[in-house]
């Protein structure tokens, strides 16, 4: 007891424990009667809970608790929910013919489709081809909207690229195809003029002596894949060069990049990681929007 | 004779550092074994001067309110800096691009946010702690702080134990536990200043002159203890190598979870509920100027706080590889809690019984009750946040972060501020503060503050919550991972400046005590005498 200074204290105050710490003082109150009435009704809750629930380890596994609960078998159970009412679809899905899936013959099949495309590009595609699927531009990764087609946009086509890829090493099926890095080919003149002639048949604006020198260049280099008239090839993947619709950008700077040092696009195989059944609805969600054939 | 037990140690470890710094693996323990040979040598040279020199007689007569003063300013400073870091923080996470390509990968989200969490629980909230105990147990033991320089070596020791981690996060040194991120070395070094933290208040208690141990004693002691028991299970690991910061954990899979938000729950239990706890014991009576509430409750609140709190860490892990039995007790001690925890809030309330009207005039006051009240809010908070069901929706969302928030910056910020402003006055004897407007001040901005944050971050975290759950007819989920975060930014930004405001208040705070030591109307020294018997 080291301080008796009460001056603290009023006249209708209750009794303190008669303590006192550096002057602090502690009234004598009893415990509010509200809060231990909501105490003992947790503590009730509690022991009530935990045998409805399972809590308590036990020596060889804990008190299973009288409800059977099990966050395990809670989410078993709503998958499966799911998984029966879309078996149907599902099954129809992978045998259909592709191309037949359409919104006035097959309604049902074709809403599935859409939903579980829609969900299954938003959660592996977005990341690349942006939430709306419109690529990123000038960075290699397709816009998915437009009707320019690196290797083909029928449903089945786009089906094949989205079950195994491109470019990547883990499916033998990927598309495949590889540009030549031309540094060490053509000559700092010769990339000029095939630039400027690049320029020229995709309508901007270039240095015409370039350009015309250009030509030669190209069509005994560039034409093999790209085709003669620039419109590209499908079947290796190589763009059309004459519609201003670029994956790598078509400033002159971007065109010099791509012939010195070429450029390798990879998208990864889906098969080992999604269903069949995904893969297909993917591939009708991604026809489905703007640019299929 | 000390001194050259001294001399020899402190000689070797400089030497020892030099030598890992030659070896190390890695840049953090290398610049880790340059800064401690550097506070080796320097202590070395410091020691050597004064070896031999008549030692200063101690006066027995006086607190020692030294360590006080250095680990008061220690919390301003620490404070300020992990406000700020925060703030940055926020602003990186609504606008990525301020995740620097200049500053890769030293201060990207990553590395900045543990730097963050670490600077406000530990360095800010830690140090304020070591004010708290420091000062509160010589008071109530009325008995000089035991150990002598012990109390410093706890003080220097922690700063290093901070400038230590803080380094470690920003070059990549993680064992990556939430709040237990440092490394081994890191780690031992903690516990030698925490078991010196532990002496020293022990002595103290066990020399005191007053008959009965008060209640803030209580809470500070527990945690004391029980921090020193959840530091040394959660951080068991197994050093790569001796030269290198790199340690592997010795549990494992969801051994290892449990472990971790065992230590993760109880870290926010007794460093952020039951340490402040004891703060406020002490402070609000003084600033009230009115006696506790209820002895009574203060011992049934807090032995069943301590008992509750301990097994409640399951609810971090509902949902996940954790067995549904642990999920279960972990939830319902969480509900438990509830009550215990309130405890502390009525308590601290209803101390004010007799003296409400001091709130018009008292914004120090004004800012403690405010604290209990966040205080409430965040403790109900918690327990209905750990009910499965909740947990479902709240979990992993922002939601989470906005309860962190209302309870650290709410509860430990304000009740620490209010602390800070008892206690500069007292311990430079000063008549008053500087400035009581700028007090107020600081109390509209820190509440505002949080409020905004608090609330940003409900809308955003409960809107994210719908958002990842949402499925259509068919069993698909609707959004995207990206669609949630882009619908995000705006209560970003709204949270971000919720925590300039904050920061704001802090800095007005800063200059308040600066200008009270500095210019403050100087008084006899009344408060340094330890009471005669």
């Amino acid at each position: 007891m080291t301080d008796h200074e009460h001056s603290n204290l009023h006249p209708d105050d209750p009794d303190t424990t008669g303590h006192s710490w550096d002057g602090i003082q502690e009234f004598n109150n009893p415990l509010p009667r509200w809060w231990l009435w909501c105490f003992y009704a947790t503590i009730v809750w509690g022991i009530v809970y935990t045998v409805m629930y399972p809590a308590w380890p036990m020596i060889s596994g804990a008190t299973p608790g009288v409800l059977g609960y099990s966050t395990r078998a809670e989410v078993a159970e709503e998958i499966d929910r799911f998984e029966a009412l879309n078996a149907d679809l599902r099954t129809q899905i992978t045998e259909v013919e592709l191309a037949s899936v359409n919104r006035e013959d097959t309604p049902e099949l074709y809403n599935y489709s859409i939903q579980a495309g829609a969900s299954t590009f938003a959660t592996w595609c977005s990341q690349c081809h942006g939430r709306g699927a419109a690529g990123v531009q000038a960075s290699g990764y397709p816009n998915l909207l437009d009707d320019d087609w690196l290797w083909g946009g029928t449903v089945e086509e786009i089906h094949d690229t989205i079950a195994h890829g491109i470019r990547n090493e883990d499916d033998p099926d990927a598309r495949w195809s590889e540009m030549t890095a031309f540094d060490d080919i053509l000559t700092d003149e010769e990339i000029a003029q095939v630039v400027n002639y690049v320029l020229d048949i995709s309508d901007q604006e270039a240095d015409a002596t370039l350009a015309s020198a250009g030509e030669t260049v190209f069509l005994d280099n560039c034409a093999a894949c790209h085709g003669d008239e620039g419109m590209g090839d499908r079947v290796l993947g190589a763009p059309n060069l004459t519609d201003r619709i670029w994956l790598y950008g078509g400033t002159p700077e971007a065109i010099e990049e791509t012939v010195r040092h070429s450029r390798f696009g990879v998208m990864p195989s889906w098969s080992g990681r999604l269903s069949e059944a995904d893969i297909r609805a993917t591939a009708i969600y991604v026809h489905g929007l703007g640019g299929g054939e | 004779m000390l001194d050259y037990v001294k001399l020899p140690i402190l000689g070797l470890i400089a030497v020892g550092a030099a030598i890992a710094a030659n070896y190390g693996l890695d840049l953090a323990y290398k610049i880790h074994a340059i800064i401690i040979m550097l506070v080796a040598g320097g202590l070395f040279l410091w020691q050597l001067r004064r070896t031999g020199e008549p030692a200063i007689p101690v006066p027995a007569g006086e607190y020692m309110d030294g360590p006080v003063k250095a680990a008061a300013i220690a919390t301003v400073f620490w404070g300020v800096t992990g406000f700020l870091v925060g703030v940055v923080i926020a602003f990186q996470l609504a606008f990525p691009v301020l995740n620097f390509e200049w500053a890769q990968p030293y201060l990207n989200f990553g590395r900045l946010r543990p730097l963050h969490t670490s600077a406000v629980i530990f360095a800010f909230g830690g140090n304020a702690l070591i004010a708290a105990v420091f000062y509160i147990g010589q008071r109530t033991c009325a008995v000089r702080q035991w150990g002598g320089n012990l109390s410093w070596f706890v003080f220097w020791g922690y700063q290093l134990f901070i400038v230590l981690a803080a380094t470690g996060y920003v070059l990549g040194s993680t064992q990556g536990q939430e709040y237990a991120e440092p490394e081994w070395y890191v780690d031992l070094w903690l516990t030698i200043v925490w078991v010196a933290f532990l002496l020293t208040y022990l002595g103290t208690i066990m020399t005191r002159k007053e008959p009965h141990i008060y209640v803030a004693n209580w809470f500070l002691l527990s945690f004391i203890v029980t921090v020193a028991l959840l530091h040394l299970v959660n951080n068991m690991s197994i050093p790569v190598s001796i030269w290198g910061s790199r340690s592997v954990q010795v549990f494992s899979g969801v051994q290892n979870a449990m472990t971790q938000w065992w230590y993760g729950h109880n870290a926010v239990g007794f460093f952020l509920t039951a340490g402040f706890l004891g703060m406020m014991y002490y402070f609000v009576p003084k600033q009230a100027e009115r006696p506790v509430y209820s002895y009574k409750l203060s011992i049934i609140h807090f032995w069943a706080l301590i008992f509750l709190y301990i097994w409640a860490g399951p609810h971090h892990l509902h949902y996940t590889a954790l067995p549904d039995w642990a999920s279960t007790l972990g939830m319902v001690f969480s509900v438990v809690l509830w009550m215990p925890s309130w405890g502390g809030m009525i308590n601290g309330l209803m101390t004010l019984q007799g003296a409400w009207d001091k709130l018009r005039t008292d914004p120090i006051l004004r800012m403690m009750v405010t604290s209990l009240a966040f205080y409430g809010m965040s403790t109900f908070e918690g327990p209905m946040m750990s009910i499965r069901a909740v947990n479902s929706l709240s979990h992993y969302t922002d939601w989470t972060i906005g309860h962190v928030h209302s309870g650290a910056l709410g509860w430990n910020g304000l009740v620490t501020f209010g602390m800070l402003y008892y206690l500069f006055p007292k311990l430079w004897n000063r008549k008053a503060l500087y400035s009581m407007r700028a007090v107020s001040w600081h109390f509209w901005l820190a509440t505002v503050g949080i409020v905004l944050y608090a609330s940003s971050m409900w809308v955003t975290g409960i809107m994210e919550g719908l958002m990842w759950r949402e499925v259509d007819a068919q069993g698909f989920l609707v959004n995207s991972f990206a669609d949630t975060v882009d619908a995000k930014l705006p209560m970003y930004v709204v949270r971000g400046l919720g925590g300039v405001l904050f920061l704001s208040g802090a800095l007005i705070m800063a200059w308040n005590l600066w200008m009270t030591v500095r210019k403050g109307e100087a008084i006899a020294d009344t408060h340094s005498a330890v009471p005669a018997e």
